[in-house]
């Protein structure tokens, strides 16, 4: 700020923001005070805010009665899986569009996002009857699969705009100093891309560990990730507020605590680059 | 070994030519120097001997062999970048041994001629540093340590001293130039800067959109310029072009005469015009006169003459140093 | 500019990315055409007729059809509209000069992490229980009758719920835009004698043209197709007053095992996106130069 800012003024500011972002985030705090609270205290009227019992039954009969740990894991597999092959993939073909380019380049990147932007809804039936014709209904192969694709052009496209900014007299001194492209990719690329290879990663585990279509519509149990897990309190006899809680938030806290240290990168790739 | 030839190479997209057909010759252990304005193509000529764009036509040779179709890291030579383009992540050490380690020679070898490059370069305390941790000065050591700890055939150089200040840019073109001199590797330098090219070459090769203009001793081109093109790029300030009357009673279309070469004098002899700018350096000042029928040339005097703004000013050309062109540009000798 | 050595590993490199999209894109496309055509229920295997473009008509003329179209025009304009304009209030006050500013970013943000299931189930249950809910206590408080929220206004709720999980995404991308927004132009503005009401109208609301564009395009993409959200709410009901286009899809696949009926929705579904991601893309390709 070029300006100098009263105090006051800037008192009011922090008053009104820390207000809003209150507002903004109760949600997620009501959640976590039910999360402690027991099944009854959880219906009271009026609510108790911060003088309760505080409890952690909950969380243990969460994990007992309901193989919480089971479907973490499936998350972990499914999130951390999809988004590493997809890394994998993605890779090689970011470096080539962006040190390699051809006058076709251009329209593949495009073309990749457009095909991020077509419904799942619209395959839903022939990917269903593929799954379902191929044994892959309700597995973790299936859904590291479906969202390894779904992510790809992400992925791809995050890739790419992190390459873009590696000056390209680097690479080509590596190629003078003797490297190969596999070597120029291990030694010099991806090292100095970390910063860009990590806040991909990240943001898609982000997206791939709350993806709730195809979990929902191709897992029901045994592959079942945190998002099917959850809907399942949806049903009426489910209604078990605290352990609703406990459950949500084991299942949004280590997403909540990457993304916050993926939220300056966030912007950029969830706007493919049009917005840094 | 370094000599290194080129025959009618040529370098196109499409239809379109960037390099028209090069021929030059560059002697084992010559430092030669590329000069062009922007967009002459000597960039690019440079980085077709370096290997890092392809050739559309005609031969390169080092030492007698056509390495057209060798990949960069295989025609022994080495290359600094404008931008240095240091590793980020390496230390100092791991950015002049990488080409070493790249072409799997022992470690103890590796550390001995890292060492060794370093202390030529006044290196040696800065191993350890990562290239963010260094001036732009020693950054730029750091990249021309890189280049000859591989003891190349040759090294490039690709303007490599435009990112520096102007104080530093003197320094490191003599350093350049003694380094170059004591290693005798031959050395193919780019840069835009007519200073540079007359003060660090042995040969300079002037560009202009993809062809070579001429190529000779720094003091072959100032004297007897090919073209105009030559004639207009060599020399600082400009030399002076006058077209019509005056050239035709020589014989020429056009005839030129550098700032250096017009005597100034305050009797009205020769060209008669008022000073229309005059800058004063010190040593020497700068006249832009304004004369009728020839435009406004510029010429150099001493800095002890009294000259200002709106004085009537005389110039006497130095017939022996006039340079006369024809109606294509060409010298006429 | 590059050599053609290059040019070759590039393409070979790029090429499994491209034949797996290729794969993903055409295959399943290809065969929901090819379904589309079919008389085919999941129910009755091997009894599939050809019908050309019965199901599109069937589906068409389906009243459930026109509610959900109706249903997800509204829902997508009216999570852009709360999200847009709350989400310029919110980034315009961030940007502000405060005390803890990366905090408020941080609670700010959250929401956009939380997963579909548990924003609405939490939001259902804690938040909007008419018995037991924390907004009918705080009806309670003032006297008023409870909102009963899934029965009196379902479609609103579930507005309601998803602009709670985009605001954080429209404020996050304003704000950045806004802190890119040079401060010069601003300073310039007030020495132009331009007070914060028209620096706003003329300074910034320009500058965040484009990127409330690029907010608008992403958004509309992933609204079109709200689904998690209902299926764990109100499953679709009462009646059909929470279908969306999505949803009604789902239904007729999984839910009545029409697979001719759910492909030729599923179509329509892919052409509707089309045409907001040509808009999209074009935003995109513009700022690729370079």
């Amino acid at each position: 700020m070029a300006q100098r800012v009263t105090t006051s003024r800037k008192i009011i500011n922090t008053l009104a923001a820390w207000l809003v972002g209150f507002i903004i985030f109760f949600p997620i705090l009501w959640m976590v005070l039910a999360s402690f609270k027991t099944e009854l205290e959880a219906f009271a009227m009026p609510p108790s805010f911060l003088f309760f019992d505080w409890t952690t039954e909950n969380y243990s009969i969460v994990q007992e009665r309901s193989d919480y740990l089971h479907h973490a894991m499936n998350s972990v597999i499914i999130a951390g899986g999809s988004t590493l092959i997809a890394m994998l993939i993605a890779i090689p073909a970011a470096w080539s569009m962006a040190f390699a380019p051809s006058h076709r380049t251009k329209d593949i990147l495009l073309w990749m996002l457009s095909t991020k932007m077509m419904p799942s809804v619209g395959v839903l039936v022939p990917i269903y009857l593929i799954f379902r014709d191929f044994g892959l209904l309700d597995s973790r192969a299936g859904l590291v699969f479906i969202l390894c694709l779904g992510n790809l052009p992400i992925v791809v496209w995050m890739l790419f705009t992190y390459f873009k900014e590696i000056p390209k007299d680097i690479l080509e001194a590596a190629r003078m100093d003797g490297a190969t492209t596999l070597k120029e990719l291990v030694y010099v690329l991806t090292p100095m891309a970390i910063p860009g290879l990590a806040s991909t990663l990240l943001l898609n585990v982000i997206l791939a560990w709350n993806e709730a279509f195809w979990t929902l519509n191709l897992t029901t149990s045994e592959a079942a990730p945190l998002t099917t897990f959850i809907a399942s309190y949806s049903s009426p006899e489910g209604l078990f507020w605290a352990k609703l809680s406990a459950a949500s938030t084991l299942a949004i806290a280590p997403i909540l605590v990457l993304g916050w240290f993926s939220q300056k990168q966030l912007v950029r790739g969830l706007t493919f680059g049009a917005v840094k | 070994m370094g000599s290194i030839t080129l025959k009618g190479v040529r370098k196109s997209f499409g239809a379109h030519d960037i390099i028209k057909g090069a021929d030059l010759e560059i002697k084992d252990g010559s430092f030669v120097v590329f000069v062009g304005p922007s967009g002459c193509g000597k960039t690019t000529l440079l980085r077709m001997i370096a290997g890092l764009e392809d050739v559309s036509g005609g031969a390169i040779m080092i030492d007698g062999a056509n390495v057209v179709d060798v990949p960069p890291a295989k025609r022994g030579l080495s290359m600094v970048f404008q931008s240095y383009a240091l590793y980020p992540h390496m230390s100092v050490r791991g950015n002049i041994a990488f080409g070493l380690k790249m072409a799997g020679l022992p470690k103890a070898e590796i550390d001995k001629k890292v060492e060794d490059a370093a202390a030529i370069l006044n290196l040696t305390n800065y191993l350890e540093r990562k290239p963010r941790e260094l001036s732009g000065g020693q950054r730029q050591r750091v990249a021309i340590g890189r280049a000859i700890v591989r003891e190349p055939k040759a090294f490039l150089f690709d303007e490599p001293l435009s990112n520096l200040d102007a104080a530093l840019r003197v320094q490191m073109r003599l350093e350049l130039t003694r380094l170059q001199r004591q290693l005798g590797t031959t050395a193919i330098y780019v840069t835009h800067d007519q200073v540079e090219a007359m003060t660090m070459a042995d040969q300079i090769v002037v560009l202009s959109a993809g062809k070579i203009e001429q190529s000779g001793s720094p003091l072959d081109l100032y004297e007897r310029p090919d073209n105009l093109f030559v004639a207009g790029f060599i020399g600082s300030p400009k030399m002076n072009f006058i077209t019509g009357r005056l050239a035709e009673e020589k014989g020429a279309k056009t005839i030129g005469i550098r700032p250096e070469h017009l005597g100034v004098n305050k009797q009205s002899q020769g060209w008669v015009g008022k000073v229309a700018v005059a800058e004063h350096l010190g040593a020497d000042t700068f006249l832009y006169v304004d004369v009728p029928e020839i435009g406004t040339p510029t010429a150099r005097c001493s800095g002890e003459m009294a000259v200002k703004v709106g004085d009537s000013v005389g110039l006497v050309p130095d017939e022996t140093r006039l340079h006369r062109f024809d109606g294509d540009g060409k010298a006429i000798r | 500019m590059a050599t053609q050595q290059t040019k070759t590993i590039g393409r070979l490199l790029l090429s499994p990315a491209v034949a797996l999209l290729l794969f993903w894109m055409i295959v399943p496309l290809a065969m929901t055409i090819y379904f589309s055509t079919l008389n085919y229920n999941l129910l009755n295997p091997g009894m599939e007729t050809f019908v050309w473009f019965e199901n599109f008509t069937y589906f068409v003329t389906d009243p459930a059809f026109m509610a959900s179209v109706q249903n997800t025009l509204v829902l997508v304009g009216s999570v852009l509209a709360i999200t847009i304009i709350l989400g310029v209030a919110v980034a315009l006050l961030l940007d502000q000069d405060m005390f803890g500013q990366g905090f408020v970013r941080i609670m700010v943000i959250a929401p956009f992490f939380v997963m579909p299931t548990v924003s609405a189930l939490v939001w259902k249950n804690l938040l909007m229980h008419p018995v037991s809910g924390l907004f009918a206590w705080i009806a309670g408080i003032f006297g008023v009758t409870p909102i009963d929220w899934f029965t009196d206004m379902p479609l609103f709720s579930i507005i309601l719920i998803v602009s709670w999980q985009w605001l954080p995404f429209a404020a996050l991308i304003l704000l950045t835009a806004l802190q890119s927004l040079d401060e010069e132009q601003k300073e310039a503005a007030v020495m132009d004698g331009a007070g914060p009401v028209s620096i706003f109208f003329y300074i910034t609301l320009p500058h965040l043209a484009r990127p409330i564009t690029v907010v608008i395009l992403i958004e509309t993409i992933f609204l079109l197709t709200v689904f998690a959200e209902i299926f764990v709410t109100t499953g679709g009901g009462p009646g059909t007053q929470t279908t969306n286009l999505a949803f009604l899809i789902y239904s007729k696949a999984l839910l009545q095992y029409d697979v001719g009926g759910a492909s030729a929705g599923g179509l329509i579904a892919v052409v509707i996106a089309n045409i907001v991601a040509f808009f999209l893309v074009r935003i995109v390709g513009r700022n690729l130069e370079a």
